[in-house]
């Protein structure tokens, strides 16, 4: 895939499978470049090429249409792995949040109450450390490991990679930790089935009005660290309304993934989209 | 602070259609940014000068024309003009509003050579 998409984010490593990708995107990236940047030279100052070749003294400067969308190509990369996990039937959950929210927590804790239930695996992104990589590995779960360097979010080619690299059985559940972000996951589709938004109560209330864009794009809200709500200020009925107002259709769970409160009914949340996906997916061997 | 991957995009497009639309050099950039769509204008207009540094865009003039934002209100069922996310219905008062416009990001058009 890396000869044909022009890898553009060399700070990209992608930890966990087989090799590393690095290279391969510095490479691809420098060689597209340069070639661009000297063509361009070239033709600046000769305009040999006959086919693009005016009058001499005239200007060549002429108006393009263009318009495409800004993020037509990660969307395009998303399209390409939407369509990727719907044929195995996968269910890929972009979990989104700001740092320190516990996305972490709340997955090893799904994973290990799931796991003798439901197949799944983790694509981790964090711009540095596979330390969330290895606490999902420790439930016994196999994750993925995307650092992204300077980068604030995941976008659809790393995750593409990613995809090859951890191959998510037939009918199983994928969540994608996003970089701990309210800003900028929001803009970046990833291929997913639905953005779940962790708002934790030690946060303001009043966060979904701040950082309306990530509330906006989020299917189900989940609002965690309950157990903690007898030593906090934090109003939970505003902070729902607050995003009902950003979002009138989004689902609001309240859970504590500390003591477990609330996580049967995001468990049978998961059970339920995953069950949506796979109608049409048989798995192979059984009837269509 | 996502502006300077969207320059990135800006870019990847603009090498893209290179290609196709046969041009060498950019000399400038119109974008339609949607006032809903979570742009700092400033940012962006920094980072495209970063970005394309070195390319086929260099030195090229930036454009943002900023289209308004507009929602559907249900209970209203018309359409109305909103400046933020969380703004209520001005007609009914109402936060039942689906955005319609006013969120998008686009490469309207360039002049080449």
């Amino acid at each position: 895939m890396c000869t044909v998409c022009g890898c553009s984010d060399g700070a990209t490593r992608i930890e966990g499978g087989e090799h590393r990708h690095d290279e391969g995107h510095d490479h691809a990236h420098q060689h597209s470049h340069a070639h661009g940047h000297d063509h361009g030279h070239d033709h600046h100052h000769y305009g040999q090429e006959p086919a693009r070749a005016h009058a001499p003294g005239l200007s060549q400067a002429r108006m393009v249409q263009i318009e495409q969308d800004i993020l037509s190509k990660n969307d395009r990369y998303a399209a390409a792995n939407r369509s990727w996990l719907a044929t195995r039937g996968v269910l890929a959950l972009n979990l989104v949040s700001s740092p320190g929210a516990g996305k972490t927590s709340l997955l090893t804790r799904t994973l290990e109450d799931l796991r003798e239930e439901i197949p799944m695996s983790v694509i981790e992104g964090d711009q540095e450390t596979t330390n969330d990589a290895e606490r999902i590995r420790a439930t016994g779960a196999r994750a993925i490991q995307i650092n992204t360097g300077k980068g604030c979010h995941l976008d659809a080619h790393q995750v593409g990679h990613a995809l090859e690299h951890i191959d998510p059985e037939a009918g199983s559940v994928l969540f994608i930790e996003n970089v701990g972000n309210l800003v900028c996951p929001a803009a970046f589709d990833l291929g997913e089935a639905h953005k779940v938004a962790i708002l934790s109560v030690t946060e303001g209330e009043d966060k979904p009005i701040k950082y309306p864009d990530m509330f906006a794009a989020a299917g189900l809200l989940l609002l965690n660290k309950i157990d903690l709500l007898p030593h906090l200020d934090f109003d939970v009925s505003r902070c729902i309304e607050y995003a009902r107002r950003i979002n009138p259709g989004i689902q609001v769970l309240q859970v504590s993934a500390r003591n477990g409160e609330g996580l049967d009914d995001w468990c049978r949340w998961l059970r339920l989209q995953r069950e949506a996906r796979q109608i049409g997916h048989a798995p192979t061997g059984s009837a269509a | 602070m996502h502006e300077m991957s969207l320059c990135e995009g800006i870019m990847q497009v603009l090498e893209d259609q290179a290609e196709t639309q046969h041009y060498t050099r950019v000399k400038q950039v119109w974008l339609e940014i949607g006032t809903l769509a979570g742009v700092e204008i400033e940012a962006m207009r920094f980072s495209f000068d970063v970005v394309t540094r070195g390319t086929l865009a260099e030195h090229a003039q930036l454009h943002i024309i900023e289209t308004p934002g507009q929602g559907w209100c249900l209970p209203c069922a018309k359409t109305i003009s909103i400046s933020q996310r969380h703004d209520p219905c001005p007609g009914c008062g109402s936060c039942q509003i689906q955005i319609t416009g006013g969120d998008e990001m686009r490469i309207k058009e360039l002049e080449v050579e």
